[in-house]
């Protein structure tokens, strides 16, 4: 697909004879596609130094995308297929702002017609397809690396461990529990034991949607891991569906303290710990 | 041969594990272990393994046993300390170290101790020995 040093040539003449009006062309073909979502000025800018590092690979030897002097090329490219992908276009989007080269090279050729008008063509129109897949990679590089990123936050914030009494920490579970967030959730929940020295922990799973024999797996490790470091779970949240679940599956949770709700368990620990709740005084009087 | 020290703090004994286990060390620290329990007529044991960062099954067996001769002489055993990740090992590896109380530092440890003893002096000997009444009932005459 690369194009040889006559090729390049002509191609660098083509892009050189009247730059100013290829750019506007090339910058009129892109804007209509994506619809007034970009300013003017800043797509123009894009463009012009899009053709700048094309006329300089140009000068400096045969055009080839893979070529090591093409490296600017495909920072250029890399660059705008990530704002691109940034600023949440689609991936035709992002490639037609290469693609709408060929129309503009069509018009120019035409223009200037002669001997050999098709064949630098179609060369550079393989040039120009080997541009766009490149842009259209790096725009899925771009995304993926986006959305591992929010995995990642969303890890971070389903997490959190809240201390809700002296010496008492609760993590309210919330979404579903996979190997790698309960993974998290025990790191998370020991680490918080260690640094708040609180013997007793809450696990609230009012927000796990389904209890099966793997979560149900994940929660007895939790607390059997907290218990070798010398503090005691309680779980508490569970749905009336979810006792049945548990039931259903034959699932054990020992001598593991279970709580309808993080209330209950809350009063529970106090109980245990010899806090006096105000609930008792008030009955009395 | 490293020798792990083994401290008398009032009525509890304090092992603070630093160095690497190997077999000699084991044996040692059990020997030593019930020679001073004897000596100093201690009833808690309190084991520090916060600077350890691996617990085998060997060290695991050797918290055991530690337990059960300190139970034999009448002293409760703590192993304190555990990093979270060393607990997140053994619960994959499935050893559960049944048997061993644990606690997440010493303070808590000699805290459970207390407890403990307070426990079994109300439960064996009758209310009286509990330390609360015992300086009430010499106050009252």
């Amino acid at each position: 697909m690369a194009l040889n040093a006559e090729e390049s040539g002509r191609f660098a003449a083509v892009l050189t004879d009247g730059a100013e009006k290829v750019t506007q062309r090339w910058t009129e073909a892109v804007a209509g596609s994506l619809r007034g979502r970009l300013s003017q000025a800043e797509l123009r800018r894009q463009i012009e130094e899009l053709h700048r590092a094309l006329l300089t690979v140009g000068e400096q030897g045969p055009l080839d995308l893979d070529a090591e002097h093409a490296a600017e090329l495909r920072a250029v490219l890399g660059e705008l297929s990530r704002d691109r992908a940034r600023q949440g276009f689609s991936a035709t989007e992002t490639a037609i702002s290469v693609f709408a080269l060929k129309d503009v090279l069509l018009e120019v050729l035409e223009a200037r017609g002669g001997e050999g008008t098709l064949r630098d063509y179609v060369a550079f129109s393989g040039l120009i397809d080997q541009m766009g897949l490149f842009t259209f990679e790096s725009y899925v590089r771009t995304r993926e690396s986006l959305i591992a990123d929010q995995a990642e936050q969303l890890l971070e914030l389903s997490t959190p461990v809240v201390k809700l009494w002296e010496g008492v920490v609760a993590v309210p579970l919330v979404g579903t529990l996979d190997s790698a967030r309960a993974q998290v959730v025990m790191e998370r929940l020991l680490q918080t034991l260690v640094d708040t020295s609180s013997p007793y922990a809450i696990i609230d799973i009012t927000g796990v949607p389904a209890v099966d024999t793997q979560v149900a797996q994940h929660i007895l490790k939790t607390v059997v891991a907290a218990r070798l470091m010398g503090a005691d779970c309680i779980i508490s949240g569970i749905r009336p569906q979810i006792a049945q679940t548990i039931v259903a599956l034959g699932i054990e949770f020992g001598d593991i303290a279970t709580k309808a709700s993080l209330a209950d368990a809350l009063r529970h620990v106090l109980r245990l710990t010899g806090v006096e709740t105000a609930r008792r005084p008030r009955r009395e009087s | 041969m490293e020798r792990v020290p083994i401290l008398k703090i009032g009525d509890i004994l304090l092992v603070s594990i630093q160095v690497d286990m190997s077999d000699q060390t084991a044996l040692q620290l059990q020997e030593d272990l019930a020679e001073r329990i004897v000596a100093t007529g201690s009833h808690g044991v309190i084991i520090d393994i916060t600077a350890l960062d691996i617990v085998d099954s060997f060290v695991g067996r050797m918290l055991s046993t530690i337990a059960s001769i300190s139970k034999v002489l009448d002293a409760e055993t703590v192993v304190v300390g555990m990093r979270p990740a060393v607990a997140i090992t053994l619960v994959e590896l499935g050893l559960s170290l049944n048997g061993i109380r644990t606690a997440l530092n010493v303070e808590r440890g000699m805290e459970l101790i207390a407890a403990a003893r307070a426990d079994d002096l109300g439960h064996s000997d009758g209310v009286d020995d509990a330390g609360d009444t015992d300086v009430e009932t010499t106050a009252s005459p």
